[in-house]
């Protein structure tokens, strides 16, 4: 396993796949949104707001996926201490924060004509607003030292921690009463969304995971080009090319060659 | 020699990870049960009718589905009531103001307030429930038709009582 997750097998794996993905991810979300604005049927009660349906399950889906991905990065970087493990981590926050504060914006402007209020503090939004802070936080915390190890320790400890709060999201509305709608999607009975409202649905849960999968991969792959730039320099390696090609920072250059 | 004792590390890492986790879920699930009034949005009308008499001055919300043929208005012109049940227990409940779009009978809502001393609920908010289901009109009149509905709304009152 320690073969795969090496950064020039990480690259060199990658290379190939990325544009098929990037494709398929740009086909689902398109014929996912067609599906979802066009050719599907209105609910009997909510009308065309149904429609915020398809934005909002892939967000808040997509949410708890990219935590349970960052939480798994930072458990394997503390107990292998695998670099790759806390870059995909460190890729992986922004992404899930951005997916689960799409998720509340929608939710917040599906409630106000569904429910009659933008926010209540019912358990399942509160836990997912919970969501976001964690990422917020973990963000917030790999950043916050100057020593790159240790932002990844304590946020690697934050990330498993909050995972608790990924079973909470997710059964607050079984476990509590609760404003917020049971689960439709999976659930015992089987899904409650008539076949003509899962095909939308099932389109941009696939387009947003393999969305989410292209900009990891282009995120990781930035950070190691990032780093082998960083590790280059201080090689001197820049100095010996100095002689047959132009120089790309010279003041480098002088404070690296004393 | 030194390879298994940085497995054995590696091991132990993982067992000290294991252990705060559970640790942490074992502290999180004992908070959220012993705050689970707070936790919860609503009360049942049977939750209300066993805690009942409930100080007038005490906010509370209420949530249930509005019973069939309830809905009145009172003579004030301005001021609505309806009972809402959980097909075991019924409350009244009194609201002046918008009411929202989903709201009507057989509809599950969830209303802030509190208990009057005739046992009314006197309601400031009056929010609507969207259950589970999602389908087409289409679908959704021939599920009436065929009297599959009624299940559907036992199960929603059911899921109320909670």
């Amino acid at each position: 396993m320690h073969r795969f997750a090496k950064p020039s097998v990480f690259l060199k794996l990658t290379a190939p796949i990325l544009p098929w993905l990037a494709g398929a991810t740009a086909i689902l979300i398109a014929a996912g949104l067609y599906f979802a604005l066009f050719a599907s049927p209105i609910d009997y009660q909510q009308g065309d707001t149904v429609r915020i349906m398809y934005l909002h399950v892939p967000s808040a889906w997509m949410g708890l996926f990219c935590y349970v991905g960052m939480a798994i990065c930072g458990a394997m970087s503390l107990i292998w201490k695998h670099p790759l493990a806390d870059i995909c981590a460190r890729a992986t926050a922004p992404i899930g924060a951005t997916f689960t504060a799409l998720c509340l914006i929608t939710g917040s402007l599906w409630g106000e004509p569904m429910w009659g209020t933008w926010w209540v503090w019912d358990a399942r939004l509160t836990s997912m607003l919970i969501l976001l802070f964690l990422y917020l936080g973990y963000i917030a915390l790999v950043n916050a030292f100057d020593d790159p190890d240790r932002g990844s320790k304590a946020g690697s400890a934050l990330a498993l921690v909050g995972a608790v709060n990924v079973p909470i999201v997710k059964f607050s509305v079984d476990w509590w009463n609760t404003l917020h709608q049971p689960a439709s999607i999976v659930r015992m009975d089987g899904p409650a969304v008539d076949p003509s409202m899962q095909l939308p649905l099932a389109l941009m849960i696939l387009g947003f995971t393999g969305y989410y999968f292209v900009v990891l991969i282009l995120r990781v792959r930035l950070e190691l080009n990032e780093r082998r730039i960083r590790a280059l320099h201080l090689s001197g390696m820049f100095d010996d090319n100095a002689q047959d090609a132009e120089p790309y920072d010279p003041g480098h250059n002088a404070e690296t060659s004393q | 020699m030194s390879l298994s004792r940085a497995k054995s590390r590696k091991r132990q890492r993982m067992y000290i990870i294991g252990a705060v986790l559970l640790a942490v879920a074992g502290a999180a699930a004992l908070a959220l049960t012993a705050f689970e009034d707070s936790v919860v949005f609503f009360f049942s009308p049977s939750e209300i009718v066993e805690k009942s008499p409930i100080d007038p001055d005490q906010r509370l919300r209420i949530g249930g589905l509005v019973e069939e043929g309830t809905v009145t208005k009172l003579q004030d012109g301005k001021t609505i009531a309806f009972v809402v049940t959980d097909m075991a227990q019924s409350v009244t409940v009194a609201y002046s103001g918008i009411l929202p779009d989903l709201f009507r009978e057989g509809q599950g809502i969830v209303a802030e307030g509190h208990m009057n001393a005739n046992g009314m609920f006197v309601a400031s908010e009056v929010l609507a429930k969207h259950d589970e289901n999602y389908m087409p009109p289409e679908v959704a009149e021939s599920l009436k038709k065929s009297g599959y509905w009624e299940e559907i709304e036992a199960k929603n009152a059911k899921k109320m009582r909670n």
